[in-house]
Parts: structure tokens; sequence; C-alpha cells
């Protein structure tokens, strides 16, 4: 059955960041990834937008506080366009 | 969905779920050897593995002070839009052509200032190239949409000013220019009157793009055909309004990997890296089916048959190749003389035998083939393509000659040619006279190369495909397909006995004989059923081998002699001491002509129609080959 969208997450962070201790949390933010700046942020979204097969609008993209608000947003647009 | 083939690199084979890892286990190993940094960009990478690998190219480099010995090259890269993330993808991209690339990035949208003064980032740094990548946002849109003599001012004012970076860089540093064609945005203005009305976006690009050769070959540059990339993804995915509002972005991220193969390409051609040579494989490449087993009248190509459509589609696009000077050579697991009736005789071929350089047909592994290619032809191995349907036989290749480009290629054959093609591996800056001439230079001979003894030693490339053999009787479940291989296997076929499917339930049944179904699995998935034995007692203590086949698909990975040891197994078990081989030659069966002998059976019997009788004594060993056994459905007390 699916895995959960925060384990999808923790394994699309590792990747993208190379770094196998990050564990997705609804707390976590960018600043407390290394490596995390303006454009690995969007490197995050294309990749969540591809993982999920969902797409954002840049004022959602900027808004986002924590992976909190990511894993919301992320649910939100699944429940639109169930895959 | 065939924009795919390009937005997935889908000629390369897919990364390793490891990839990551292996990125870091690269940095202490030298670029060139297996497992370094150039071995891991043969991968189909997506963005971020690009990224991961250009990592680990950077510490390589910090480690060894060079990506010795690939080429150097250093490019400049001036645009009109985010520049940064193109930067990683191009160094490991480049890493798959040899290519050891340094990229010098001028300040976002200051194309005039990088171009023209000396002093400048991108013109100290005495580039080899500076790819000038311009998109239609570049350049300022008409405000008078009717108006045909504003219009066509904005288009060579917008070639007069490439022209002018171009000379600007050319003079101070002396380097080349990479100038892009223009792809128009998918939004529309009027509609399909935008082809006619001057001044539209549509308009704008397709005037600049027809005089932008002229602007090139000025100074000697070359075109990057951006357009023709994009429209072949398509225009409405290569734009991505929201990533240009974001981080302008000049077109979807996602593309980054095929738009970098794209300007390697080109960097490649310039270094005189691209590849002479296409090798083709015949049976379910070149042509449907396998002659040896159908027949020249049981092949499928031609009109009028989608599948045999197919087929002349790859055939066509080998020749055209041809006429530009790429050279044509054959590798195939066939009999000489047959694989060549079809190109001598077949009505529907266009391929004929004077169109190929070199044609090995033959039973020795095509690694083997491929180097005596190589070098009859006075080619590296490096400027080869290598066109093989069979998934085993292309990772054998990539495997034992790493320089030897190897595509991948989809399930179906209708998509054969535009997956070649689409790996651009043929990509050419210049197409010269001598070009055109080559390929009458090497014209007609279609000649054989001998072999040397088996050159390449495949034996830890085995292992590696973590083979497993299934052996059980007959049963009602295999039937069918038993009898299938029985009465059209031609070639590994030592006897070539035909039963019915009710002969076959009684051979099943009757307790005189012992049958054999044989299965292989490995690391590319199952085969199925391969091989078919029946033996009949011919008398207390001897075994006749009634029928022994194989499917060619399998030869050369020790398939025979499992199943000899198998044999002997069960003959051991039951108190045979002899086994009795016949081989009745066929035209179609030479192939296994010394098939006893090189198993380790004696002759004894010759008749005047050529049929032999081979002798083994049963206590003897055979060593197996690498792979594991799977035995079931035999009744305990025999195993």
């Amino acid at each position: 059955m699916p895995v959960d969208v925060y384990e999808r997450l923790t394994e699309l962070l590792r990747a993208i960041f190379d770094d196998d201790s990050i564990e997705a949390r609804p707390t976590l933010t960018a600043d407390q990834v290394a490596g995390w700046d303006s454009f690995a942020h969007l490197r995050v979204i294309f990749a969540v937008e591809k993982e999920f097969g969902v797409s954002f609008a840049a004022s959602q993209i900027a808004s986002l506080k924590n992976v909190g608000e990511l894993v919301e947003l992320i649910n939100a647009k699944m429940v639109r366009s169930p895959s | 969905m065939s924009a795919e083939i390009y937005a997935t690199l889908a000629w390369l084979p897919k990364a390793p779920a490891d990839f990551r890892q292996r990125c870091r286990a690269s940095v202490g190993v030298p670029p060139s050897s297996p497992g370094g940094v150039k071995h891991l960009s043969g991968y189909a990478l997506d963005e971020n593995q690009l990224l991961q690998l250009s990592a680990a190219v950077e510490l390589v480099r910090a480690l060894n002070g060079s990506l010795s010995p690939l080429v150097p090259f250093r490019l400049g890269i001036l645009g009109n839009a985010t520049l940064e993330p193109l930067v990683p993808a191009l160094i490991a991209t480049a890493l798959r052509y040899g290519i050891d690339l340094q990229c010098v990035k001028g300040d976002y949208a200051q194309v005039l200032q990088e171009a023209m003064e000396p002093e400048s980032a991108v013109n100290r740094s005495k580039p080899d190239a500076v790819l000038v990548a311009l998109d239609y946002r570049a350049f300022p849109t008409a405000d008078r949409s009717n108006d045909a003599g504003h219009a066509s001012a904005l288009v060579s004012d917008a070639l007069a000013f490439v022209g002018m970076l171009q000379t600007g860089i050319r003079e101070r540093s002396n380097a080349l220019c990479i100038l892009q064609t223009l792809a128009p945005p998918p939004e529309l203005l009027f509609g399909s009157l935008d082809r006619l009305v001057p001044g539209t976006p549509r308009q704008f690009a397709s005037a600049f793009n027809a005089g932008l050769p002229e602007v090139a070959q000025r100074e000697r540059g070359v075109v990057f055909d951006v357009a023709a990339l994009a429209e072949t993804i398509g225009l409405a995915d290569w734009y991505s309004p929201t990533q240009w509002n974001l981080a302008k972005f000049p077109f979807d991220a996602k593309f980054l990997p095929v738009y970098a193969d794209h300007v390697c390409r080109i960097i490649a051609a310039l270094r005189g890296k691209a590849r002479r040579c296409l090798i083709l494989d015949l049976d379910n490449t070149v042509w449907g089916g396998v002659i040896g087993d159908d027949g020249l009248e049981g092949i499928v190509i031609g009109q009028g048959d989608a599948t045999g459509e197919a087929y002349l589609e790859i055939q066509r696009t080998a020749l055209a190749l041809r006429d530009r000077g790429i050279i044509l050579a054959v590798s195939s697991k066939n009999e000489d003389q047959v694989a060549r009736s079809a190109f001598i005789e077949h009505p529907e071929m266009l391929l004929r035998e004077n169109h190929i350089a070199v044609f090995q047909a033959n039973w020795n592994d095509k690694a083997t083939n491929i180097k005596a290619i190589a070098s009859e032809l006075s080619l590296g191995l490096d400027a080869m393509v290598f066109l093989d349907d069979n998934p085993v036989e292309r990772a054998l290749i990539r495997e034992m000659l790493p320089e030897v480009a190897v595509p991948e290629l989809p399930d179906d054959p209708a998509l054969y040619a535009r997956t070649l093609q689409a790996g651009g591996y043929f990509e050419s800056t210049v197409f010269s006279e001598e070009d055109q001439q080559r390929a009458a230079f090497y014209e007609g001979n279609a000649r054989r190369v001998a072999l040397r003894d088996q050159a390449t030693d495949i034996q830890s490339y085995l292992r590696s495909l973590n083979m497993t053999i299934g052996f059980a009787p007959f049963d009602l479940t295999g039937r069918s397909r038993i009898t299938q291989l029985i009465n059209k296997s031609n070639q590994f076929n030592l006897t070539t006995k035909r039963y019915s499917e009710q002969e076959i339930a009684d051979i099943e049944n009757d307790p005189s004989c012992f049958t054999l179904q044989v299965r292989l699995t490995d690391s590319f998935g199952d085969n199925g059923m391969i091989s078919v034995i029946i033996c009949r007692f011919l008398s207390p203590g001897t075994w006749e081998i009634d029928t022994w086949l194989m499917s060619c698909r399998v030869l050369g990975r020790g398939v025979e002699q499992m199943v000899l040891r198998e044999i002997l197994h069960h003959a051991k078990a039951r108190g045979v001491k002899r086994l009795l081989g016949r081989y009745f030659p066929t035209e179609r069966n030479g192939l296994v002509r010394e098939h006893f002998k090189k198993l380790g059976f004696e002759l004894v019997a010759q008749d005047e129609s050529e049929n032999t009788t081979w002798q083994l004594e049963t206590d003897v060993e055979i060593d197996p080959a690498p792979m594991a056994v799977n035995r079931s459905g035999f009744e305990l007390s025999a195993v």
C-alpha cells in the first residue's frame, strides 16, 4: 500500500542533499538542512511535483514555512487530482 | 509517449538504485576506470543525479588536479536567463563524451558586457567555446503587429546583436560561439494566422532561425538547434511559465539532462569525438524473426505489414547514415551464408551486402567480433555504436567494451530508429566532401574478418548475470511450448525430429523415456523454456539422446554443459553407464556439428550421409557453468 508521504519525502530529500541523516518531519525547515538554498528549494519542489504527480503555483511555493506545510499542500493537491 | 524517449534519455541504461552511493565511491577511482566518474555518466541521469555526479567530479579534481585522460574543454556561458543549474548538468554530462568540462558563467543578463569587455570573466578565462544561450525573451517584441518593415527590422537587429556578440568574443578570446536557435512560445496571438502576420513571436523566431546559420558561419561558429529540440519535446512542456516567473529558468528544469546532452554532443563533435561506425545485429534488429530458424521466407521485413515496416525504417535509417559517411558493419550470431542470403536474395531488404563494410556472422561472442571490426576498419572502439535488441548482448558489450556506445532499445521495433537517432551518436558540426565519399570508399566488400582465439574473457560477465537454470521433466503445463520448440527449432537441434503434441504426451508417460524441459532466468528476466531433451533406453545401461535442442538466444552461456551435467546426474541415478548422441546434419544445423565433440563425447560411427554417433561414459565429471540449479518435478528416488 502507499508509503507514507513523509517517508517518500525523506527519500527524496536524502537524494537531493546527498545526506542520509535527513528525516522529513513537520517542523523541519530549510535552514536546518545544509545546502537548502533558493535553488535547492526549487529542486525540492520540482522533485516533489514529479514524485507525487502534482504541480504548484509560484505563490504556494514561496509561502511554505516548513515541511509540514509542504505535506499539507501535497495532500490537498492529491485529493483534488487523484492519480 | 514517445516524447519521453528524449526527456528521459531512454537510449541510456537506467541508473542503479544506489547511484548516490556510487558517486561517493567514485572519488577514489581513476575517472575512466569501472566505477569512476566517466563510467557513472553513462546512465540516464536526472537533474539531481547530474548534480551528485558533478559534486564527485569537483572532489576528483581537488584530489588529482585533473580528470586525465579525459579531454579538457573550457566553455563560457552567456544567457538572458538563470544559468546556475546548467553548469553542474553540463559538467556531469560532458563525462559521457570523454570531456573534462570547465564552465565559466557570465553574470545574469550581462550578455553584452561579458562578450565585449576584454576583462570580463568569460573572455579572461580564454574559453574554447562560448555557449550563447539566448531565448526569445532576450529580444524586444513588436509593438505594431502588422507592420512588416518594423517586424523585419526587429529580426535583423536581433541577428546583428548576436553577430556582434560573436565577433566580440572571437576578437577578445578567440573562442568560437555556439549560437542557439529560438523556440517560439506555445502561446499564439491570432492562431494559425501567426505564421503569416509579421511580428508575431512565431514569425520572429522562424525568421531569426532562418538567418542564424549565416551569422554563425561568419566566425566559424556553430548553431545549436534548440528550436528543434523544444519542438520535439513539445513547446508546452518545454516552456514552464511558473519556473520562469519563479526563478527565470529558460525552460522546464526537467529537460536539463537532455539539453545538456545536446550541448555536449556539439562539444564532442568539435573535439572530433563523434562516432563513425554503426554495427548492426540482424535477427529481430534489422528484420523480425530468426533467419536460422524461420528461414529466408519466414523473416518479417517489408511493406504491407506493420512489423515489417518498422524494420524497414531501421534499415532506411542505417542507409541514410551511410550516405552521410557513417560506416555500417554487422555482428550477428548466425551462419555466415544464411545471414548473407537475406542481403543477397530477399526482395524487400533495403540493406545489401555492398552497404556493409565488415560482415561478422558467426557463433563467437560479440565482444570479440566488435574488436575485430574496429581493428579491420582502423577505428577506435570509441567510434563504434552497437545496435542489438537483446539486452544480454547489450550488457555484455557495455561491460567488456565500455568505449562502445550501446543504445537501449524499447520493446516496440517501430521506435528503434527514433531511439537510435535520439541518442545523437553521430552529431557533427560539419559535413565535408570526405564524409560523402567515405561510404563509397568502404563499398562493396562486406568482408569477413578471421577471429583470433576468443579474445574476450566473458566468464566474469556471465557470473554477474545471476543465472538460474531450471530443470523439470515434461509435464502438462509445459507440453504445448515443448511441442512448439520441437517443431520450429532448426539451428541448435541435433536430430531435428518433429513430434505432435499427442506424441509428446506419450513420451511424457513412457517409462523408457527420460525428458527435460529447461528454463533460464537471469538478471534481465525470464528467458522462458530454452532447451528440450528426450533420452530413450536403447538397451539396459545405455541412453540414446533422441532430441537435444536449444534456443540460440542463450548460446555462449554454458547452458549446454549444465544440461549435460543434469542428464548425467539422472542417468547415474538410474544405473545408466553410457550416453549415445546422434547428429543428423540438415541445411540449418551446421552450428551443432561439433556439439558432442565439444562436450567430450567420442565419435563412434559415421555413415555416408554424414550422420554421426557419439558416446560418453557417465562416470565423467563436467565442470559447472556459473549458474544456480533449480530442479523440480522429478520423483524423489531419482533426484
